[in-house]
This record gives structure tokens, sequence and C-alpha cells, in this order.
């Protein structure tokens, strides 16, 4: 039986100017592709991914740039395009000071309660 | 028997202690007869770097001979080729070590990517993913 | 029954995570499902006595939940077993590959 995954991310913006991604949500979505049943749960910081509507403004260092800033809400919508469950935990969310209507709708919020329960239902549980 | 354990490792060398207790699980694995895979990702590429050199440690008063500075690359073909013979295996992520130039590493890992990752998981009793911070 | 084995390597002094860990832990324990912690690295901190770190006591008291310590993380900070938390057992690196390879076990490296 193929095994169900549930990664959890906590750490947010590490690299992802330099990479123009967050590495742990990008190597998901291609684990996703390779056929994995991959579950996204966003904690700590990262539930700010799930924030709607970020837009880092290019970079530039002399003749070098970073033209494309990662906007990881919407890396985070290709990933569920791709079949990517995305979860959140709402207590971090909210000891963050985010309303509700500032997240994705398409992100599933659980409590720091339920989240013995949910672990149960993974075979394997990754946190980054 | 011996099970089969794959290990993600994501620090570069010499930033985290999280690598030393990482070759020490995966030589106590190979040790007890199980099969390693080690997928290295981001900085963790670096791990298996052919042109890293020892240095003296002028704090210690001591010269490069005498520091014995372990590196890396060292400790990994170390255990590619003691205990590890066959059952050690080593995939740095491309990407990674594109962006890193990172390619030019000691005998013995191949390149792979995410799919190669998977294929592990599927494939084994335990997979441990080891983060950075 | 799936079983939980939850590696540590920090110290609840530098991330507020920590605690969060070992709160999923003493849940997890109270629905009876056998779970161990094993402290590496400044993990192992957490388990000196005299440390203010109540929530940490609190888990290693809990009856449902096995605390192992690295002898090698403890003897590199000057750490002698008399000095740890009564309850926690100091370990090693071949126990806890033989912990992570056990049946059923979920592996988490915190």
């Amino acid at each position: 039986m193929a095994k169900k995954v549930v990664s959890i991310v906590d750490t947010a913006y590490r690299a992802t100017l330099e990479e123009q991604d967050d590495t742990v949500v990008w190597f998901n979505h291609m684990l996703r592709q390779s056929g994995a049943d991959i579950t996204l749960l966003l904690t700590g910081n990262a539930v700010n991914y799930a924030v709607r509507g970020q837009q880092p403004p290019p970079l530039s260092f002399g003749t070098a740039a970073i033209p494309f800033p990662p906007r990881l809400d919407q890396d985070l919508r290709k990933a569920i395009q791709a079949g990517v469950k995305l979860v959140l935990l709402r207590d971090d969310a909210d000891m963050r000071g985010i309303p509700a209507s500032a997240l994705m709708p398409e992100a599933e919020q659980i409590s720091r309660e339920q989240l013995a329960d949910f672990l149960q239902g993974f075979d394997l549980v990754w946190h980054w | 028997m011996g099970k089969t354990l794959t290990v993600l490792l994501m620090d570069p060398p010499f930033e985290s202690a999280n690598t030393t207790t990482a070759f020490r699980i995966v030589e106590a694995a190979l040790r007890k007869g199980h099969t390693v895979n080690v997928f290295a990702y981001e900085g963790a590429v670096s791990l298996t770097m052919q042109g890293q050199q020892p240095h003296p440690n002028p704090a210690h008063g001591k010269t490069v001979d005498e520091e014995h500075h372990p590196l890396t690359r060292d400790i990994v073909r170390g255990l590619l080729t003691s205990g590890g013979g066959e059952r050690l295996h080593w995939i740095n992520c491309g990407l990674c070590v594109d962006e890193r130039g990172a390619g030019d590493w000691i005998a013995g890992p191949r390149r792979g990517g995410p799919g190669d990752f998977w294929q592990w998981v599927t494939e084994s009793d335990q997979t441990l993913v080891i983060p950075c911070r | 029954m799936p079983s939980y084995l939850f590696v540590e390597s920090r110290d609840p002094f530098e991330s507020r995570d920590v605690e969060e860990g070992y709160r999923l832990l003493t849940d997890l324990a109270a629905q009876r499902i056998p779970v161990t912690l094993f402290l590496v690295q400044n993990g192992v901190l957490a388990a000196r006595q005299g440390a203010r770190a109540a929530q940490f006591t609190a888990l290693v008291a809990h009856p449902g939940v096995t605390v192992l310590a690295d002898t090698f993380a403890l003897q590199e900070r000057g750490m002698p077993p008399e000095a740890l938390v009564p309850g926690v057992q100091a370990s090693d690196i071949d126990t806890l590959v033989d912990l992570l390879m056990a049946d059923g076990q979920k592996a988490i490296w915190h």
C-alpha cells in the first residue's frame, strides 16, 4: 500500500530569495509529481506562507539581480493543483495575529489539540 | 536480516551538529547490517566535495598534520569503503549541486533528484528527514 | 499499534517549538501510544537537574513516555548520569538505530 506522508514545515523564508522558492515546498511538490501522497502541514513561521497577497519586490546588486522573488502563496497554490494537500496550524496563525480572512481558503486549518490525532493518519511524518 | 534506512540530509559541512550525528547514525546502521541510502539535499551536497582541504589550527598551536582536521568527504569515503561496502548508497541532489558548483565529488555518490528519493522511500523500512535550521 | 520516536536536537530555551514538541508527545502518550523521546546534541541540555524546563520534567515523569539521552552528547557537555533529571536514561547511537528500525515506528527529527 502506498505510503502517506505529512511534511511539517515550520521554518519560513529561509534562503527563499536566493532560491526563488522554498526548497522544502518545492521538494514536496516534486515528490507529488513522482506519485507520492503528500500533505504539507504549515506550522510556526511557515503559517505565513498561506497568507494571500505576498509581493516581494525584485532586488538588484550591481549588475546582478534577484528578478523573481518567490510568492509562496502562489507556489503553494501550484503544489495544491499538482495534488499536494495543504493544512496549517490555526494556533500558530493566531499567535502571529493572522486573521482567517488573510489565509488561502485552500488551506485546511487544524488546532494544536488536533495534531496528535491528525498525525495518526500518516505512515511517515517528516519534520523539515 | 538487515533492513533499509533512507536518510535525507540538508546541512552543509562545518555548519551544524546534525551532520556528525547523521554520520554516527549511518555508521551504526551499517555496522548492524542495515542498508543505508543517503539523499543529500541543499547544502549537504557539499559533504562529498573533492576539493575540501584540511588546515592548521593556530588557536590550538597545531600544524595541519597535528590538528588532523576531519573533512566530511573523508568521513563519507570512510563510510562508503569500510563496513558499508555495497550497503551505503549516496545521492547528491543534482539541482542543488548545480547551483552550488559542488559537482566535483569523491568516488561513490551519484547525481539524482526527488524522484530517486521517493523511490528509496517506497523501498525502505524507515525514512528519516534531518532538517536544517 | 504504531509508536513514535521523536529525536530532539534542540533545547527548549532556544526555540519555543521544542516545548510544543514535548506537548505533542504528551498528547500522543495520553492516547496510550508508545512514545520515545531521544535527546541528541543540545537537546540533552533540558535533561540537566536544575534546568528551568518544567514541561520537560513533566514529560519525563509521564508513565507513557521513555526519555533517552545520547551519552556522547552528555559527555560532550560535561553532564554525568547523576546530573540528569531522574527518569532520563543515558543511551547510545546503537539504541537510536534500533529504535529507528523497529517495526511500526514513526520517526521524527525535531
